[in-house]
């Protein structure tokens, strides 16, 4: 049974502990940032951030404001446009591992070209991989394939202190973002979760993608 | 906290007020959402709209400073409203108390004020007494002067119109507020206000807090499950360190600093430990000799003795009236008067306000010495920009410190939890904790006296010492020993052996305890309860989250403080369905009750508020030094020239220095119109020092901003992104722009007010990051705590052609 994870933006206090954490876990080293207006730093994913939390705000109908964080990571498809790119220039560039549903990509990746990862990052609906250009290789969220194999949580997960982060079977996912679901409605009418049947990074979200991200859904 | 952590989750009405929480408590936020998961309301008021807010069922924005007025409205629409819980107000407060015949308000002044040394007299605050000293308690509350009467009349003036005006609230967003807040008045709901620095940091603070005291008795959320005054506790272990007198003011477990006019134990004793004439007061602080006595025992040993008063004249004495806090030994460096210091777990010349004195004052000591993790703002005051180097005559020592998980020993949570935790790794390079610093210092200066003699040598060389320093061995300390063989219930326990609770410590000398509130944290009977991590429990402690066997708490293992008010007079739970306690079968279950009395109306039965001298708790309070209730002043630095209230626009008692540096905006300053508040943020760890220092925090948050409105910036043309310098009449600051609706302008008083927020985490020995805020924040300061009003102070801005501090 494939794995996924339920990210419930509604519970998120955007502590970014997932974004920290998943830089320690994978030994990633800091950028250079500087402040231009925003907490969302680094401003986008790169090489040295698989995750990020994105923060955006609007005042609602009454007035009041709004602030949503969407923390940001690769959906790990059911059906991966980008391994279907990337195979068709170099086979088992990006792989997905069928036992836990991980896209990953492989060190064959430093033998796509330019144009080749190019058109992987553009299939990408989710605006996810980036390119390493020391290394050439594309760079994203792995589920922490290593830690889960050893039957522990991915490290974003195992950080969150408010339960916005759950990982597990698929189905018993499934089952518990429907129920969050039921109950995220009767505050906010029009939530509803991106995309269960093609990801296995379900996002629960409060209103329209537009207020959190444009690549925060599919649709 | 009264309360617990996981006891929030039993709230039906959570308010943040003064805190951000989420940011700065982010794992113990997820037992606020789990009230939000049962039905609870969470409401955040605070300047800025937060993480927290974004997490709340609605924010709603104030004025910075003006906490009590919004508070004191709130007491007015409870009494206006008949919103309080009688029962619980006439038994168990001092609402009933009259009050005597020389208490007065006037126009923002109470009776007994000397304008020429800005304090009250405070024996005109006085209860009227009965003929045996007790007070006079009126039932009927029909007396004019009994306190409920006298706090109607005071918060009559707080109506929403004036409260409105001042707070810059809107009328229909206080009532939201009351009214969500008031509908926990109800016996069989409880209602919990978290709050932090946001207000104990001003002019008024204890204030800000006694105004919650008001409202919390009012609505009988005192004692109660997810009821209480919870104080989120900001560094881990800052609940321990209060409970072991960090503060100049008192000894470990809240006893008064000895003064000189206590020349001996006996005059010490007699000053401080109150006495009741109630028979249902059980007056716990009457037990204060014994606590006192133990102290001296654990800090002298066999040198102790009752013909030497416990070696209590060995202590130091403060003088009467002497304010030893850091802020004045700060003005001390400034003028000269102190030559030398330890400055140890803080970053003063970043985290302290009108850091510009901070600064000029610490180049006037001839030696410093500093322990920390990495180089700071403090550490290298000496190089600082603007400064030659060779001008500074202050020789400086640094010696590396252990972070906290390369040490072992107690941490006290906010909920009065102590967990232990182990060493994770060993101290980096030649890192120490600051003990294993501390002990051979003082064990070199007790060879230094026995060796070459020396004045007064007595306190350092009698003192009951180690050689070594050990964590378990202190913590045993600190639980208390016997230091005779002593029975006690057919028990016996040897010299040497634990004592097991405090309800064994003696003022004869037999016993030890270096903290009376953690006796029976390390027992014989059961080892190192800070260690424990048992979750079994009663079904009834499962109804409300209550572990026992997990951890210990202070005091007594009780995880509900004054829970004796959770039940009415027979020990009935007011609110069945999350007792706390409860009087079944002629004994108390449940949490450990406020002592084992059986209930009020039984012969023998105790008032809940057993640390207050005749039990109830006090809506009035006579003992603070700015009134026996609160009242709305402004900051010390205020954008108003008046307001609704009374005449007296600031308070009238608090406390300032009169440095060059240590200026004060007067009020409507048009030249500082804007009020700045500071605060923390989540990927920073107070100033900074620690953080700054970590690449992944540094990436996350790496310069310092300024929080405004889309309003004001437009008004100073300036867009997100931009450099702004902010000038207070104390120091000029480089930041940031982060424009944003989460500001958003105040209409005070009928005219548009702006406010803007920053961080202080920046200082200048981290490159490009900007330097610290507090160069623009006032030296005015509480006048019973003397902390300082580090979130109000008055600024004007402007977009900088240039930034130096900032790259």
């Amino acid at each position: 049974m494939p794995k996924s994870f339920l990210v419930d933006t509604t519970r998120c206090t955007a502590c970014r502990g997932c974004q920290l954490a998943c830089k320690e876990w994978h030994d990633l080293p800091a950028n250079e940032t500087k402040q231009t207006g925003t907490h969302q730093n680094p401003p986008d994913l790169n090489p040295y951030n698989y995750k990020i939390v994105r923060f955006r705000e609007h005042l609602d109908e009454k007035g009041n404001v709004v602030w949503n964080f969407f923390p940001d990571q690769c959906r790990h498809c059911v059906i991966p446009i980008c391994k279907e790119v990337a195979d068709m220039a170099v086979p088992g560039a990006i792989v997905k591992d069928e036992r836990t549903g991980a896209v990953l990509v492989t060190e064959k990746a430093a033998q796509l070209s330019e144009a080749d990862i190019k058109a992987v990052i553009d299939a990408c609906p989710y605006n996810i991989p980036r390119l390493d250009t020391k290394t050439h290789l594309l760079t994203k969220c792995d589920m922490c394939a290593d830690r889960v194999q050893a039957g522990m949580l991915p490290m974003c997960v195992k950080t969150c202190p408010t339960g916005a982060m759950s990982f597990g079977e698929r189905d018993e996912i499934l089952d518990l973002a429907q129920k969050r679901l039921d109950v995220v409605k009767q505050k906010h009418p029009k939530a509803y979760l991106a995309y269960v049947r093609d990801v296995s990074v379900i996002y629960l979200l409060a209103e329209e993608k537009k207020y959190y991200y444009e690549y925060a859904s599919f649709m | 906290m009264t309360n617990h952590w996981i006891d929030i989750k039993n709230s039906d009405a959570v308010l943040i007020i003064g805190s951000n929480a989420a940011e700065h408590h982010p794992v113990a936020f997820k037992w606020i959402q789990r009230a939000k998961d049962n039905g609870a309301v969470l409401m955040h008021v605070d300047p800025k709209f937060s993480r927290t807010s974004a997490r709340c069922d609605f924010h709603v924005p104030l004025r910075s400073g003006t906490d009590i007025a919004f508070l004191g409205g709130m007491v007015n629409y409870i009494i206006q409203n008949n919103l309080y819980f009688k029962e619980y107000v006439v038994n168990y407060t001092n609402a009933t108390f009259v009050v005597g015949k020389d208490y007065a308000f006037q126009d923002g002044l109470f009776s007994g004020y000397n304008p020429t040394t800005r304090k009250y007299d405070k024996s005109k605050w006085a209860f009227e007494k009965n003929k045996d000293g007790g007070p006079v308690i009126d039932t009927t509350l029909k007396n004019e002067r009994c306190v409920f009467n006298l706090m109607r009349k005071h918060y009559s003036r707080y109506t929403l119109k004036n409260v409105s005006d001042v707070t810059g609230v809107s009328e229909e967003n206080l009532r939201k507020v009351y009214d969500a807040f008031c509908a926990t008045g109800r016996p069989d709901k409880a209602g919990t206000i978290l709050y932090a620095l946001g207000w104990t940091q001003h002019t008024v603070g204890v204030q800000n807090i006694r105004t919650s005291t008001l409202i919390q008795l009012l609505l009988g959320n005192i004692g109660v499950a997810g009821g209480g005054i919870n104080a989120l506790r900001g560094e881990p272990n800052v609940q321990g360190s209060t409970d072991h007198a960090l503060l100049y003011n008192n000894l470990p477990g809240y006893i008064a600093l000895p003064l000189s006019s206590w020349q001996t134990l006996a005059e010490f004793q007699k000053a401080n430990t109150p006495v009741t004439t109630l028979k249902t007061s059980a007056n716990w602080w009457s037990n204060r000799p014994k606590y006192m006595v133990s102290l001296l025992k654990g800090w002298f040993g066999d040198a102790a003795t009752k013909e030497n008063d416990f070696c209590y004249e060995l202590l130091p004495k403060g003088e009467p009236g002497e304010d030893y806090s850091y802020m004045y030994a700060m003005d001390r460096t400034y003028n000269g008067k102190m030559r030398g210091g330890f400055v140890w777990g803080v970053n003063p010349m970043s985290s302290f306000p009108n850091t510009n004195k901070m600064r000029t004052a610490l180049d006037n000591l001839d030696w410093l010495v500093c322990c920390e993790l990495h180089n700071s703002e403090t550490t290298d005051n000496w190089r600082r920009p603007g400064v030659d180097p060779k001008a500074c005559k202050t020789e400086v020592f640094l010696l590396p410190s252990a972070h906290r998980i390369e040490k072992e020993g107690t941490i006290s949570n906010s909920g009065r939890w102590l967990q232990w935790f182990d060493q994770a790794v060993k101290p980096a390079g030649e890192g120490r904790c600051f003990a294993d610093i501390v002990v051979p210092l003082f064990n070199r200066i007790r060879e230094l006296y026995k060796t070459e003699g020396g004045t007064l040598p007595d306190p350092i060389l009698k003192m009951h010492w180690t050689e070594k320093f050990d964590a378990a061995e202190w913590t045993r300390r600190i639980n208390g020993q016997f230091w005779q063989d002593t029975e006690v219930n057919g028990k016996l326990y040897k010299r040497g052996q634990q004592v097991p609770a405090f309800g064994v410590l003696k003022d004869d000398g037999s016993t030890s305890s270096l903290n009376w509130l953690y006796a029976g944290s390390w027992t014989e009977e059961d080892g190192n309860k800070s260690k424990r991590r048992n979750t079994t429990q009663t079904p009834m402690q499962a109804k409300i989250g209550l572990y026992p066997n997990w951890s210990w708490c202070w005091p007594v293992n009780r995880r509900i403080l004054y829970n004796r008010a959770s039940v009415d007079v027979n020990g009935k739970p007011f609110n069945p369905e999350k007792p706390v306690i409860a009087w079944q079968d002629g004994k108390w279950v449940g949490d450990v009750p406020d002592g084992p009395w059986p209930p009020l109306a039984m012969e023998g039965g105790k008032l809940p508020f057993i640390m207050c001298k005749d039990g109830c708790a006090q809506f009035y309070g006579p003992g603070r030094e700015d009134g026996p209730f609160p009242e709305h002043y402004e900051p010390a630095e205020t954008p108003l020239a008046n307001h609704p209230f009374s005449k007296q626009l600031v308070s009238p008692v608090y406390k300032f220095h009169t440095t060059p540096h240590d200026k004060i905006a007067l009020p409507a300053d048009p030249k500082y119109p804007i009020v700045l508040t500071t605060y923390s943020l989540t990927e920073h760890w107070c100033g900074g020092g620690e953080t700054r220092n970590v690449p992944n925090l540094l990436e996350a948050e790496p310069q310092l901003y300024v929080e405004m409105s889309h309003e004001l910036a437009e008004e100073k043309g300036i867009k997100n992104g931009d450099g702004v310098i902010l000038e207070s009449p104390r120091g000029r600051v480089e930041a940031i722009a982060m424009v944003t609706i989460r500001i958003r302008p105040f209409t005070v008083m009928g005219k548009t007010l702006h406010l803007v927020g920053m961080p202080f985490f920046a200082g200048w020995t981290t490159p490009k990051c900007g330097d610290t805020t507090n160069r623009l924040t006032v030296t005015a300061y509480d006048p019973n705590t003397t902390i300082p009003e580090t979130k109000v102070c008055c600024v004007n801005l402007r977009k900088a052609d240039k930034l130096t501090e900032i790259g």
